[in-house]
């Protein structure tokens, strides 16, 4: 009899097994290899004789693939006169590793594509394959970009704990640059970010992940069956998860409360507004307008100031919206679709059409060309979509 | 199997017989042409033939070495009158008489008035490695 193996209980394991390894003195970069080697193993084993202990499997079978990978090298080195100590296996003990584990993947000295990647090996237990299609780039690109990461974090001591947001900045590119293949990476993020909320007490971890439970309960109602883009105003609310939405609110609640605000945070704050309006209409604009005031003290992103002005223009009116557009550097991708819109919104339908097409012409992604030459053509041809 | 360049450009290429800018088409005809091309890449993912297919922004640079410790000069944007690459698609095909067939139908998409845009598409064989048996 087989069953299919369960690869979320396999992948929540990998963090723990890995650290195990390395507590019993393996170093990283051959222990984070062994582990590989164990998952791929129990993904092909375990249909036939699942394990009555899958963690103590998986530590048995990457220590025994460490031990092999260390006597080869140990054969070699002793060839040259280098003689070592078989490490020996000791007790496992009963600490929680995967905090450390969160700050050695995103250490301040990978690069953010490297640190991503490192990340969603070691600590969410997917393979290589799996995050090279995930990024679209070959495997033997990701597997090296991987393993110059492991070497470039191979002399990091982790005696103290790292910078928070340095892991949070690279959860939220898992969460906000996922493409495609058959692992969710939205999905992921979330997971992981959980994950981090439970061993570690940061009101922007909360913040971080109420932002991303928010954003994730609107995703069905976000593409037409087409594929192509919804805008939020468009969007058939009946579609969005109510239980990740309330959700994403009491975890938002509770970390305001603790009254340490920060960049996460505020975001959340915008996205639970959104998720709490019954219709477009009823969206408590003023309030986000706020919300993207105190984001503006938080931190100087430009970007910050550009949806500033499209929640001015709903607040205010889409004059006062212009002006605020006004202080906004145009070179900002995305400046000419909001210029475009508020346009619209004040009445000059030929200036937002040249502006929309002009916006298609400057989209960052296919989807968003496509949405923006439609908004221009509904302008330019007197016809709804 | 031969693998073929596909090349769709913004400008470069003689004019399409149904050359309207797409921002000029009502929003229905750009959804019909968005599912055409979708579904002429599905298919080619169905029949084996696909290899890759990307979209390109308009915008672009010229960029050359500028000699030693010197940042690298760049030029643009493109001028007005250079050739542009609007996205390309790579497909692997029995022969160059299916390639054309295929580029065919690919310019057959539909357009403004929901007619074909007949537009011209440029078709270029990849070198491929040398042959095992040559004699």
């Amino acid at each position: 009899m087989t069953a299919p193996v369960d690869e979320a209980l396999v992948r929540s394991l990998t963090p723990g097994v890995l650290a195990v390894l390395v507590r019993r003195g393996a170093d990283f970069a051959a222990a984070e290899d062994a582990v590989q080697e164990a998952l791929l193993e129990a993904v092909r084993t375990w249909p036939a004789g699942p394990p009555r202990d899958p963690k103590g499997w998986l530590v048995t079978v990457a220590w025994h693939r460490y031990l092999d990978a260390w006597r080869a090298d140990a054969s070699r080195r002793r060839r040259e006169g280098l003689a070592e100590e078989e490490p020996l296996p000791g007790p496992v003990p009963d600490v929680d590793d995967t905090l450390w584990l969160y700050f050695l993947c995103a250490h301040p000295s990978l690069t953010p594509s490297s640190a991503v990647a490192l990340t969603l090996r070691a600590v969410g237990g997917l393979t290589t394959r799996q995050i090279a299609r995930a990024y679209l780039v070959p495997e033997a690109t990701m597997a090296q970009r991987i393993s110059r990461a492991k070497r470039t974090v191979s002399g990091v001591r982790l005696d103290r704990p790292g910078d928070v947001a340095t892991v949070l900045r690279v959860l939220y590119l898992v969460f906000n640059e996922g493409y495609s293949g058959d692992v969710d990476l939205a999905a992921e993020a979330i997971r992981l970010t959980r994950r981090l909320a439970a061993v570690v007490d940061h009101p922007e971890v909360s913040g971080l992940l109420a932002l991303m439970l928010l954003h994730h309960a609107r995703r069905a109602s976000r593409t037409a069956p087409d594929g192509s883009l919804v805008p939020l105003a468009e969007q058939d609310r009946s579609r969005w998860d109510t239980a990740a939405i309330a959700e994403g609110i009491g975890i938002l609640r509770a970390a305001l409360a603790r009254d340490r605000l920060g960049e996460f945070q505020a975001q959340a704050a915008v996205a639970a507004l959104h998720a709490d309006a019954p219709t477009a209409r009823e969206t408590d604009w003023v309030q986000i307008v706020e919300w993207y005031d105190e984001l503006a003290r938080l931190t100087d992103n430009p970007v910050v100031r550009l949806n500033r002005a499209v929640a001015v223009g709903e607040a205010d009116g889409p004059r006062a919206g212009l002006a605020a557009l006004a202080a906004v550097d145009p070179a900002l991708p995305r400046h000419t679709a909001v210029a475009a819109h508020l346009h619209e919104r004040d009445g000059d339908l030929s200036t937002a059409a040249r502006l929309y097409a002009e916006a298609a012409r400057k989209a960052p992604s296919a989807a968003e060309r496509d949405h923006l030459t439609r908004q221009a053509a509904r302008l330019n041809t007197g016809r709804g979509r | 199997m031969a693998k073929y360049l596909l090349l769709k450009h913004y400008r470069g290429a003689p004019a399409a017989v149904n050359d309207v800018p797409m921002d000029r088409w009502t929003p229905k005809e750009i959804s019909a042409h968005i599912a055409y091309m979708n579904d002429f890449a599905a298919r080619l993912e169905e029949t084996g033939e696909f290899v890759d297919g990307q979209a390109l922004a308009p915008e672009g640079t010229f960029v050359r070495y500028d000699g030693e410790g010197r940042p690298p000069v760049t030029d643009g944007p493109f001028a007005e009158t250079k050739d542009l690459i609007a996205g390309w698609m790579v497909i692997d095909v029995d022969s160059y008489d299916r390639a054309l067939e295929l580029a065919g139908e690919l310019s057959a998409a539909p357009g403004a008035g929901g007619r074909p845009i007949h537009e011209w598409l440029e078709l270029r064989p990849f070198l491929s490695a040398p042959p095992t048996v040559t004699e």
